[in-house]
């Protein structure tokens, strides 16, 4: 179909940036214009070469396109990519990302900013490739290897504690890792190859399963964040530039919800429905629980971060459920997650450019001098919220009605959950916003910029699309997700039937 | 080509002669000249590659000599061209230490060619007392070299203390050696794999004095004891020397005993070696993170990896050899590209070895300090890197051979592990920098741009080495 290996290009294309920028290296004002210039063209680039996969995607057909494969390290280890309906929103959503996270730190970032690029735009190439790698050890090298830049985003410019916060990151996130690891060598033992759609054709033994599936949970329930692992999130947030806290927000975590909708449920479909109830469990309590932490938070970053573990409940819940609405609702809360939280953290991180402070407390009354900023923050806070017609809502609908199919406790009591997010997510915004602008340091505040009102509008715009007209990222996903639940169905009726013959 | 002595082919031993024959001339050649450690050395490097070219251009196959006492199979030759490149980097990398005028050591270079000669045959041993005959030479060259700077306590006293405890050892590996001998009534290891199928208590006793003997050689726990003492007061590229080269033959010839000689009681050494992997393992993460010296901590680092490598020989696969074999290739290029940043660290003509000497060397000096962290999370591990690789081949062997708590421990130990190494990129990324260094060497940088290189684009192409190593695994069964 293809005749270039286009997916190719899109990964590694921002390494090619990166390079650009190491070339053109030098510490006066000219060489991090041209930093930032080359950054910004390169994701822009990237993005718009990530336009032809959805321009050329068959949404009908469910198996992996654009599939290119070489020789790599031994038979059965290969260099194997491809996307389907359920990698293709996230390799889309983080092309479509990075341009943001550059604008945002155009003005934000004056310390070594060439490097600063550099970290950005090979954790670009880490990120796509993660979605779309076919084989599990290509998987885990791009998955692991977001590490790096990450660690040294967040730890070189990053807030006053951000070497605790770094460093958490960093071994919670590895230790989760090294377990998956050995998983995915048990697999290659047990199939004799690691290239993931034939594994997801091939049986996998009962007691390997739980043992598979544990350590893939391991790993991905760090990353999603899931409680109780989640503490290394709020700390992750809190400290990076916003810019870093925005990927981290919307898209690493969303590496965790994929993680379990392309192994866990079609490679052990029978260990999947065995620990759903856990699942259940720990969303239902992540999505209360943090919500309650959330209400208590003095930070506003943290805040958001507390939300964010709130929502991934929505999605783990909706995944696990194994129903058609679930898995789709999970995608499509995944995407969704990534443009609102993503918008937050910009919002955010606007006032902390102008205040450097992102306690919640120094602020309030910002309706009076940022009418703008005010209607912008609202949009993404009643996102936030899951209000109807803006994505939010879709998502967690979705979820929901899966679930509710499944286990209407788990359902009723995620649907009190909403009712918390809007009580911290409202709270916030009217301490933020409204009121009397009081503070003496608030009266000179700015509106947006026109730079700032570039990176907001256009998260605006696809908030409220998606909020209204979801059909564009539900049909991408449709046929990939059909296929999933019938796999999914048939391998456990398969055991039920079985297990009643015996 | 025909080349006989007394009845016994010459040929495999062609490359240890030349080695050896060549090293002697050295000596006269410094003994009689004048000012001569320049030309020794670089000499002595020259003699390195012919002996490597000479080993590549031995007739393929498996050849012995000397009644069998004598293998040269491609196990030995691929651990022989790393011993080789190890040592030869070693001597590129002093080339400062013996530039100091007040120093004049020619013999330095003698003793690592005489050295890894002793290395070439421990490889190459087919029965105890070849083996022993290579490991003695090996290590009564390494006892000098470790003294070597003669007017330093701390150098002497690493000397004095790694002779005392290697004495120690290799009494203990000759007692098991020679209650080997009494239960099998040979030698020779193919002798001993067919009288030892099953471990009666004198064999397995023999066996485990020997283990002992080999583990003090590649300094895993529980006898590690000298290694950081010797690290932290051997002159700097000594710890370099004693960091790559030796473990490479050590590391080879705990192989080769273990899956030539004892094949038909793996599981009696097994548990011994899986003992030895997790104790090496866990000491090695955790007793780094204490420690404020580079080289001292590097001391611990390579206890660890040593134990990473002996997860690989403990599956006692071809997978499993073939692990070890990729582990040790992918340390000795780490190692040394570690090492030519310790070299580095110079302030005002002063060598600094503090961890917090490294503050702020992003900043100060980017490319040295980016190679330099990507050699950390290298031997931490972290994909892309070729440590992540390393790691990779020897548990895959162990998963296969159902060592799972082994994995699972050794797993949980790597992430102990890159904790103190995240430390170190700590200290040049978030810190404010010191005063800036010296300018780095030539030759310092030759070596980092190397081994760097090798570090961060394995991934790319893994094919070759990864190939290598399985036919030179295959070689042993």
């Amino acid at each position: 179909m293809t005749t270039w290996p286009i997916l190719s290009v899109v990964t590694f294309l921002p390494v090619v940036g990166a390079l650009l920028i190491y070339l053109s290296r030098g510490d006066d004002e000219a060489a991090r214009r041209n930093a930032r210039w080359i950054a910004l063209w390169t994701t822009l680039i990237t993005f718009a070469v990530s336009l032809i996969l959805v321009w050329r995607f068959d949404a009908a057909q469910p198996d992996f396109q654009f599939v290119e494969k070489a020789q790599w390290l031994a038979s059965g280890i290969t260099y194997h990519m491809g996307v389907d309906g359920i990698s293709l929103p996230f390799v889309i959503l983080t092309t479509a990302l990075m341009p943001f996270c550059i604008i945002a730190s155009w003005k934000s970032i004056t310390q070594r900013v060439g490097e600063y690029m550099m970290a950005f735009l090979l954790l670009e190439t880490l990120m796509i490739g993660t979605f779309s790698a076919l084989d599990l050890v290509l998987f885990y090298l791009f998955f692991e290897g977001g590490l790096i830049p990450m660690f040294l985003i967040i730890g070189v410019w990053g807030g006053p504690r951000r070497v605790y916060a770094s460093f958490k990151f960093f071994l919670y996130t590895l230790l989760g890792s090294v377990l998956m690891l050995l998983a995915i060598m048990a697999l290659y033992w047990n199939a004799g190859t690691t290239d993931i759609p034939t594994l997801m054709q091939t049986a996998v033994p009962r007691s390997l399963q739980t043992w598979a599936w544990l350590a893939f949970f391991a790993s991905f329930a760090v990353k999603m964040p899931m409680w109780p692992v989640h503490t290394w999130l709020p700390d992750a947030h809190v400290e990076a530039p916003t810019a870093g806290s925005v990927v981290l927000a919307a898209i690493l975590l969303k590496m965790g919800g994929y993680g379990f909708l392309r192994f866990s449920l079609p490679m052990f479909p029978l260990a999947s429905h065995d620990f759903a109830p856990l699942i259940f469990g720990m969303s239902v309590i992540a999505i209360i629980y943090t919500s309650l932490v959330a209400l208590m938070q003095e930070d506003i970053k943290k805040l958001i971060a507390y939300s964010s573990v709130a929502h991934m409940g929505f999605v783990t819940m909706g995944i696990f459920a194994g129903t058609t609405q679930g898995f789709a609702g999970g995608v499509f809360q995944m995407v969704s997650h990534g443009i609102v939280s993503g918008a937050l953290f910009l919002c955010v991180g606007i006032v902390y450019d102008r205040m450097h402070t992102r306690e919640i407390a120094a602020y309030g009354g910002l309706v009076n001098r940022m009418p703008l900023y005010a209607v912008v923050f609202m949009v993404f806070t009643m996102a936030n919220v899951g209000l109807p017609g803006t994505s939010g809502f879709v998502g967690e609908f979705l979820t929901l009605v899966g679930t509710f199919k499944v286990s209407i406790p788990t359902a009723t009591a995620a649907t009190l959950g909403v009712i918390l997010s809007a009580a911290y997510a409202l709270w916030l915004y009217r301490k933020v916003v409204f009121g009397k602008l009081t503070k003496p340091s608030l009266a000179s505040i700015k509106d947006l910029t026109l730079r700032e009102s570039l990176t907001l509008v256009p998260l605006l715009f696809l908030t409220i699309l998606f909020g209204v007209y979801p059909k564009p990222v539900l049909d991408m996903s449709a046929a990939s997700v059909q296929q999933l639940v019938n796999n999914y169905n048939t391998a456990i009726t398969a055991v039920k039937a079985a297990a009643l013959l015996q | 080509m025909s080349f006989e002595s007394a009845g016994y082919q010459l040929l495999p031993v062609l490359p240890e002669l030349v080695l050896a024959v060549g090293a002697m001339a050295l000596l006269m050649l410094g003994a009689y000249g004048k000012e001569t450690t320049r030309l020794v050395t670089g000499l002595a490097i020259g003699l390195l590659v012919v002996v490597g070219a000479l080993e590549l251009m031995l007739p393929a196959g498996k050849l012995t000599t000397f009644g069998g006492s004598f293998i040269v199979d491609d196990f030995a030759r691929f651990l022989k061209i790393l011993t080789l490149i190890g040592s030869a980097a070693t001597l590129i990398l002093s080339a400062e230490f013996l530039a100091d005028p007040s120093r004049r050591i020619f013999e330095y270079a003698i003793l690592v060619l005489l050295s890894t000669l002793g290395m070439m045959v421990l490889i190459s041993a087919g029965d105890l007392i070849m083996l022993y005959l290579g490991l003695e030479l090996m290590s009564l060259a390494l006892y000098v070299v470790a003294a070597s700077n003669r007017d330093n306590a701390k150098s002497t006293e690493a000397g004095l203390k790694y002779f005392v405890l290697g004495a120690l050892s290799s009494g203990m590996l000759l007692y098991g050696a020679s209650l080997i001998y009494g239960f099998t009534g040979t030698v020779s290891f193919a002798g001993i794999a067919t009288a030892a199928k099953t471990g009666s208590i004198g064999i397995v006793f023999g066996l485990v004095f020997l283990l002992a003997g080999l583990c003090f050689k590649v300094s895993a726990v529980p006898f590690h004891m000298w290694t950081p003492d010797v690290y932290e007061g051997a002159p700097t590229p000594v710890t370099a020397f004693f960091a790559s080269a030796p473990k490479v033959a050590a590391l080879a010839v705990f192989t080769r005993v273990a899956l030539t000689a004892f094949p038909g009681i793996v599981s009696e050494w097994q548990q011994i070696v899986v003992f030895v992997a997790i104790a090496s393992m866990v000491l090695g993460s955790f007793a780094a993170i204490g420690q404020t010296n580079i080289k001292r901590l590097m001391a611990y680092s390579s206890i660890g990896h040593m134990g990473f490598a002996l997860v690989g020989l403990a599956a006692g696969t071809v997978e499993g050899a073939q692990g070890v074999l990729v582990y040790i290739s992918i340390y000795v290029a780490m190692t040394l590209g570690t090492f030519a940043v310790i070299l580095t660290m110079k302030r005002n003509g002063q060598h600094v070895e503090s961890i917090s000497d490294f503050a702020g060397l992003s900043r100060t000096n980017p490319l040295l300090a980016f190679f330099f962290a990507m050699l950390l999370f290298s031997l931490a591990g972290v994909p892309p890197l070729a440590g992540f690789f390393g790691k990779f081949y020897v548990f895959v062997a162990a998963i296969k051979a159902n060592l799972f708590t082994l994995a699972v421990i050794g797993v949980v130990a790597s992430v102990v592990g890159a904790y103190y190494y995240l430390t170190i990129i700590k200290v040049m990324y978030f810190d404010e920098p010191l005063a800036k260094l010296d300018p780095m060497r030539m030759e310092l940088r030759t070596v980092l741009a190397v081994a760097g290189l090798f570090n961060i684009f394995f991934f790319v192409y893994p094919g070759p080495l990864v190939s290598v190593a399985t036919s030179a695994a295959k070689s042993l069964f």
